[in-house]
């Protein structure tokens, strides 16, 4: 029964150790905000998700490209769940070039389903030209690509303020608490009222910052919730049958006088 | 072995045994008289083995999905992600399972220090063991380098680097890993082949480690020799297969709480910035369980005595079957050893936490002392604690020493204890 109880403990352990992720850090403690997609149950906020996508379409896509995500995602389970027809007028109010054609020409049309969101900028270079020399990340993947994930890009999103006395900053660069060396060169995106919801929802810099947030974190993560799910029945049947193994091997073992 | 000629029951199953003995092996590996006081840390054997085989079809089907070439490889990884179907369990799995399997084969090493399995007469199992760790560390870093994220390509810079300390031809060297004049395509795709070779090399080895340890049997808590079968032994099946099952569950729902609540907290967010020859990353650190070893390198000023140190630091395991000069195996016999050993594991700990920081000040400081402390406990302590330690009384057989139960370490300190209060 000792040595049980020791397994248990080595456990526990693990589960603190897996749930006190993200918490190294030296810049100051992330703003605190609940998200919906954490914990063993945890799910994406359907209608923060689809705000999520407007604030990208509105403000983030000008500069930062998404070139792992499709338009049919946004009409996939476990995503923003856009209607097909929602995830078609929103691909078609894109032109993408296609071809050749039948006669060797490349031609522009409504993009479909199929294809992936349309980019900014046509490659690297130009989007440093256009952007003072910083290069705006792709964001499919961002949250995971950040230590601190979702908890960073929301704080860093509203950790814009005036330099701190001493700090000399060139043009075009502005100063934010929670970027490393504090030294950002994208303008703060948001704030209030910058859009305006389709569902009405009040669009302060918070709450879009915790819309676009959500939203990133499916287009890095966008089988969490499958996972999830799956993993709570996994998990469940794990230690049902351990359970069952266990008094099986208690048996067994009752036939020699050893311990286990 | 058994002691016993097996024949195999049916007419047909004689005919087939006689000309290719498979029923003979199976049923020796079902007979196998294994020690009954075997504790849980004998069961990561058998983990091991499951790891090693998850990672292999785990990936092969990543393999089908997976496009070795650097414009592709960090693309082709999300493919994986997004539209594979479950190709992110698959990849989490694949990922996380190295963790596991480096977790598994930490502990698996470490008992084998603590019980003094390495010695006479399993000096040959102790080395294919060491190889095969040594096969697992080149397979996971060239595996580590397959997404071709920033910690990728800077952590394959940093490593195939070290080769470039060779005196006169490191250069060339180099060069020749690397296909070209850095880490680019060529790289990519060769470590691609040998990341797939490697886990097949590896197999091979375990089945003959397995052959080894079927030789002289199990080594067991209280390390002395004893007679198979036995009143003190069980066969494997059915007693060791249910109790490594039993091992294997628990193992497993940790290993699936990483996955699927933890997929990314082993790794390091860099490795989501696709490769970028022109960007270097703040810190580049290697995978957690390479860090005791990047820590060694790191601690030494001259790059090419850094190599060194953090290649003996590994070979130098090969030859401890020697450099402990003690008889007795247990470190349950062994009380001074025993102290030395857990301040061996806490040096490990302290060697792995600061590998991850940077290697400046203090850090730098404790990393030295960690380093020279490892050495120190394998040249100096461990030969010469063979020869000043008094241990205390073996048993005569493992059903000997507690009534009614397997002597462990609780058993043998109260055993002291009562010696004591007797004197």
């Amino acid at each position: 029964m000792r040595k049980l109880k020791n397994i248990f403990f080595v456990l526990i352990f693990s589960v603190i150790v897996l749930n006190s992720s993200n918490s190294a850090e030296k810049s100051p403690p992330f703003l605190e905000t609940k998200w919906t997609f954490k914990g063993l149950f945890g799910k994406f906020d359907r209608a923060s998700l689809q705000r999520g996508y407007q604030v990208y379409t509105e403000v983030c896509a000008s500069c930062h490209s998404m070139k792992y995500l499709t338009y049919r995602n946004l009409a996939e389970k476990g995503g923003p769940e856009f209607s097909e027809a929602e995830a078609k007028a929103i691909a078609s109010s894109f032109e993408v070039t296609d071809g050749p054609d039948s006669t060797g020409e490349m031609f522009v049309r409504p993009a479909k389903l199929s294809d992936k969101f349309v980019m900014p900028y046509a490659n690297e270079q130009e989007a440093k030209a256009a952007n003072g020399g910083a290069y705006p990340p792709d964001m499919s993947v961002l949250v995971k690509a950040r230590k601190g994930g979702a908890d960073y890009i929301y704080s860093l999103l509203l950790g814009y303020s005036e330099p701190p006395e001493g700090v000399e900053l060139d043009d075009g660069v502005y100063y934010n608490k929670y970027m490393y060396g504090n030294k950002i060169k994208m303008p703060a995106p948001l704030s209030d009222d910058l859009i305006e919801y389709t569902d009405g929802t009040k669009a302060t810099a918070e709450q879009m910052s915790k819309d676009i947030t959500n939203f990133l974190m499916w287009s890095a993560e966008p089988h969490l919730e499958q996972r999830h799910k799956t993993g709570f029945r996994v998990i469940a049947y794990l230690i049902i049958l351990t359970v069952l193994v266990y008094f099986t091997m208690k048996k067994i073992w009752s036939r020699v006088e050893s311990k286990v | 072995m058994s002691d016993h000629e097996y024949t195999p029951s049916s007419k047909f199953g004689k005919w087939f045994n006689d000309r290719l003995p498979l029923l003979t092996l199976a049923n020796h590996l079902t007979d196998y008289p294994t020690p009954k006081n075997l504790n849980y840390w004998w069961t990561f054997g058998g983990i091991l083995t499951f790891c090693l085989i998850t990672q292999i079809v785990t990936g092969l089907v990543l393999a089908m999905h997976y496009i070795a070439h650097a414009d592709m490889a960090f693309s082709s990884v999300e493919h994986i992600m997004r539209d594979v179907n479950y190709g992110w369990l698959l990849r989490y799995v694949h990922a996380n399972g190295a963790s596991m399997f480096f977790l598994a084969v930490y502990i698996h090493i470490f008992r084998s220090l603590f019980y003094g399995s390495y010695k006479s007469p399993r000096e040959i199992i102790w080395i294919l063991g060491i190889i095969i760790y040594l096969l697992m560390m080149a397979a996971a870093f060239m595996g580590y380098v397959l997404p071709w994220g920033q910690m990728s390509f800077w952590g394959a810079t940093v490593i195939t680097n070290l080769f470039s300390a060779i005196p006169l031809v490191g250069e060339s060297i180099t060069t020749w890993l690397w296909g070209g004049y850095s880490v680019d395509n060529p790289t990519l795709t060769r470590f691609f082949t040998l990341h797939y070779l490697i886990p097949f090399l590896i197999l091979g080895l375990v089945v003959l480690h397995i052959w080894a340890l079927h030789v002289p049997g199990n080594n067991n808590p209280v390390g002395i020799d004893i007679k198979k079968p036995s009143k003190d032994t069980v066969p494997f099946h059915p007693y060791i297969v249910i109790k490594d099952a039993f091992a294997l569950l628990m193992f497993c729902i940790v290993f699936a709480l990483f996955v699927f609540y933890q997929p990314n907290i082993l790794g390091h967010a860099d490795n989501y910035i696709e490769a970028d020859p022109l960007v270097t990353p703040a810190h580049i650190v290697p995978e957690w369980y390479l860090l005791p070893f990047y820590a060694i390198l790191r601690s030494v000023p001259d790059k090419l005595m850094g190599v060194v140190a953090m290649l003996s630091a590994i070979l130098i395991l090969a030859a401890l079957p020697w450099l402990d000069t003690s008889k007795v195996r247990s470190a349950v016999f062994r009380p001074l050893f025993r102290q030395f050993y857990w301040i061996l594991v806490a040096d490990v700990l302290i060697l792995g936490y600061v590998g991850a920081m940077p290697a400046e000040g203090l850090y730098l400081l404790i990393a030295r002392v960690a380093t020279a402390y490892y050495f120190a406990h394998f040249l100096i302590i461990l030969p010469v604690l063979g020869w000043k330690e008094k241990t205390t009384p073996l048993p005569l057989s493992i059903t000997e020493p507690v009534l009614g139960g397997s002597p462990n370490l609780a058993a043998a300190r109260s055993d002291e204890k009562i010696e004591k209060t007797i004197k």
